[in-house]
């Protein structure tokens, strides 16, 4: 089913865009699986997702832990630990 | 009376804090977070999650209220290029005494570093670097943690 991932700050500029729709496969149960999945296409997305402890994630613009589930969602947003204040 | 923003525009806080304090309620602390200067930042960006930064906020200002029975809570954030010295963030908590308005702007703040999705991104000169979170923030945002009420 497809999943619209968004990634920010320099998550966004390792993988070289803001966001994508993609098509995860069904053994993709979890944050963490789309990250794996992810990761297995090199370059910047192996980058982002070498430090899993450094990352952070969003499920329908509700923040997770990364072992999560993604079933149904239609966004998962990927980023550092937030910065504001 | 909650206001929650995210804005692009340089804040007036000499305006949000006269509409702030227009409430009337006998008291109100401010928090402002400024771009500082004191370590060679040219610029700092901030980056944000639109939507989810809006919930944020929504429930820091909502959790804010309900504690302390605030008569407003306003919480305005700026995103984008700032140069030193301009503000970044402008709390307000309004009550009718000094503790919980006192109180209740420390907590919007300290919840505010570790749940809402910004991220700061430091330029010097021609060097960028994004701010790493500091462990310090998330034990400030962790003293408001309440024990959970006994099952009755």
């Amino acid at each position: 089913m497809a999943l619209d991932l968004l990634y920010f700050a320099w998550v966004r500029e390792a993988i070289g865009c803001d966001g994508e729709r993609v098509e995860p496969p069904a053994e993709a149960r979890t944050v963490a699986d789309l990250m794996d999945w992810l990761e297995t296409r090199g370059g910047g997305y192996a980058r982002a997702f070498a430090d899993r402890a450094r990352l952070r994630a969003a499920v329908d613009e509700r923040f997770v832990l990364l072992d999560a589930g993604i079933a149904g969602a239609r966004e998962v947003a990927i980023f550092p630990p937030v910065t504001g204040g | 009376m909650k206001r929650v923003a995210v804005t692009i525009e340089p804040l007036e806080i000499a305006a949000l804090t006269t509409e702030t304090l227009a409430a009337g309620a006998g008291a109100m602390a401010t928090f402002v977070g400024s771009v500082r200067s004191d370590d060679g930042v040219t610029t700092l960006e901030l980056e944000h999650y639109p939507g989810a930064t809006d919930r944020a906020l929504e429930a820091v200002a909502d959790q804010a209220i309900a504690r302390w029975d605030l008569a407003s809570a306003t919480i305005v954030h700026r995103v984008g290029p700032m140069m030193p010295g301009e503000p970044v963030v402008f709390v307000a908590a309004v009550a009718p005494h000094r503790q919980p308005a006192l109180d209740a702007c420390a907590f919007m703040i300290d919840r505010l570093k570790t749940d809402a999705p910004f991220w700061k991104l430091e330029r010097r000169g021609a060097d960028a670097r994004w701010v790493e979170a500091r462990g310090s923030d998330e034990a400030a945002a962790a003293r408001w943690h309440q024990p959970p009420l006994p099952e009755s």
